[in-house]
């Protein structure tokens, strides 16, 4: 429990004041609960058959099709969240692979006899470092739903003509790469040094330290991290309303329009979106708990401060 | 290039629309994180039990669907979140008073949302003092509050910050959708005005726009880097 920190473990007076207050506080929360939210809903009808007919009645004219709509909304959520995490995950590891080896080359000293093309070799690599950080800085401090919305304004604008749906996948990795390759470029960079020197003392290139022995631990240390990022992927696919792709918001309101009916259908939706994206910070848990007490993480494996996606990403647990 | 010295003025009453949601939302995220998190680390269990809902719930939840919920479920049940027309606060954010009530609802909406991040970033930080500096504060004999004021608190502050920047952060960029939920003049909605209805090249206005968010977020996450490092050595 959390108030380890902060109590002794009670004795049997506070036990008692324990369990007054509880009551007391217990009782005051129902009642405002009654208060400020179910009478404020039953005072409007919120309550009503007519409202909650078509979600929740089988033997309601539209119930089927309410729910055919709403499986459709669904299933189009899932198949651009998918393809999102996809595409983001390939770019990501590639972006924090590439940004990795950058800076590594960057840190590189220079040799005593320098060359003309060790210069050219490393101004191209200086340039391109500092383009990669550019474009990273500048796709994590904007907000994803103007990624979306200005990848379908711009794009079509240069004849690239595509469905819907694939403006908003490309809307979402573009920000979601970019925090998925800081998430593992931080992954690898906090390794123990000694797994880098282990590799260069037996022979392995730069480029095949990182494939074969930096890049799988950071993505087993990253796993929950990662994780977390993929459940913001899905709530953001919601995002796809902004340029009407037919996802489950934008089907909730189609629906809307014509029973008019909001609380209850963004209830039942967001219902829909809070058991699938439990299910997936459990899995997250899940992971976190497998790897600690799976293999001994190697000693100096530091691995709280890079969880905090959001410090990553912002979203984090943040964006949305 | 001419489109964007040309509307100058527009995306700089933008960036202010924006920056009021921000400064408003903020406050209210703080307050109610903080209350809570107060709940969720309180020894009562009914009132731990409320907050874990709440936090679960609202972590869970698409920002759009509480944002939906706001604009759309509110006004049929009677609500104009007429509560935030504060009396002397909505002389200097004038939108606060006005009948049309859009902007109290994105306020309400991020105030909710971010609250649960708030939340999460308090309690991270009280649960990452070592068990073992409390109970020697009581073991002096401190009283709770003592204990909490004097030990506790100074500890979970330091480790807090960045957490809470972070959450900040990404509340700004949350902010966006306000305008797509009937906010007019924010930022994203200048951006939907200039392309959509004035046909302008959308990316001018992609830069303009993304040069507004990029002035709030960038230097923060940078600020904050700072902090982290400091505190690195610190500790």
């Amino acid at each position: 429990m959390s108030s380890q920190v902060l109590y002794d473990s009670p004795g049997p007076r506070t036990r008692r004041y324990t369990l007054i207050g509880s009551l007391v506080f217990g009782a005051l929360a129902l009642a405002g609960l009654y208060a400020f939210v179910y009478r404020p809903l039953a005072a409007n009808n919120q309550f009503s058959a007519d409202l909650w007919g078509p979600l929740a009645d089988p033997s309601n004219e539209n119930f089927p099709l309410v729910w055919d709509r709403i499986r459709t909304g669904f299933a189009n959520t899932l198949a651009a969240a998918t393809l999102a995490i996809a595409a983001s995950l390939i770019v990501g590891t590639a972006l924090g692979v590439l940004r990795f080896r950058l800076a590594a080359v960057v840190a590189a000293p220079r040799p005593r006899t320098a060359s003309a093309r060790w210069w050219a070799v490393r101004t191209a690599v200086w340039v391109l470092n500092v383009v990669t950080r550019v474009f990273v800085e500048f796709f994590r401090g904007l907000p994803v739903v103007l990624t979306i919305f200005f990848t379908a304004r711009i794009l079509p604008e240069y004849g690239v003509d595509l469905p819907t749906r694939y403006f908003l996948v490309i809307g979402l990795a573009l920000y979601n790469s970019v925090i998925i390759g800081e998430i593992l470029r931080s992954g690898m960079a906090n390794l123990p040094r000694g797994q880098r020197e282990a590799a260069e003392a037996i022979g392995l290139s730069g480029t095949q330290t990182v494939l074969s022995i930096l890049l799988p631990q950071a993505f087993r240390i990253m796993l929950p991290a990662l994780i977390s990022q993929v459940v913001v992927v899905l709530k953001d696919t919601s995002l796809g309303f902004i340029i009407s792709y037919e996802e489950a918001l934008q089907v909730a309101s189609q629906i809307i329009q014509v029973l008019h009916n909001p609380i209850q259908v963004y209830a039942v939706i967001a219902a829909i979106y809070i058991a699938l994206n439990y299910a997936l910070s459990r899995l997250a848990t899940y992971a976190q708990r497998r790897i600690a007490r799976g293999r001994k993480s190697p000693p100096g494996a530091v691995v709280p401060d890079v969880l905090v996606p959001s410090r990553l990403g912002g979203a984090g647990e943040g964006p949305l | 290039m001419d489109v964007l010295t040309g509307n100058a003025g527009v995306f700089a009453s933008g960036f202010f629309v924006t920056f009021q949601i921000v400064l408003l939302a903020a406050v209210g995220a703080l307050v109610l994180g903080t209350l809570v998190a107060a709940m969720r680390i309180s020894p009562l269990p009914p009132l731990r039990w409320l907050g874990t809902a709440y936090v679960t719930v609202v972590r869970n939840t698409p920002l759009t669907i509480v944002f939906f919920m706001t604009a759309f479920g509110l006004p049929e049940i009677g609500v104009d979140a007429g509560f935030l027309r504060i009396p002397l606060l909505d002389s200097l954010f004038t939108r606060l008073g006005t009948d049309v009530p859009y902007f109290r609802f994105a306020i309400v909406a991020l105030t909710v949302y971010t609250a649960a991040f708030v939340c999460e970033a308090l309690r991270a930080g009280v649960n990452a003092v070592q068990p073992g500096q409390s109970e020697a504060g009581r073991s002096l004999g401190l009283t709770f509050t003592q204990n909490l004021r004097l030990i506790v608190l100074p500890q979970a502050g330091r480790a807090t910050v960045v957490p809470l920047g972070s959450v900040i952060i990404a509340m700004i960029k949350n902010s966006a959708l306000a305008g797509a939920f009937g906010v007019a003049g924010d930022l994203f909605q200048t951006s939907d005005e200039l392309t959509s209805a004035q046909g302008l090249p959308a990316i001018p206005v992609f830069i303009g726009v993304a040069a507004g968010y990029l002035i709030l977020t960038v230097p923060l996450g940078l600020l904050l880097d700072r902090i982290e490092r400091s505190q690195a050595v610190t500790r």
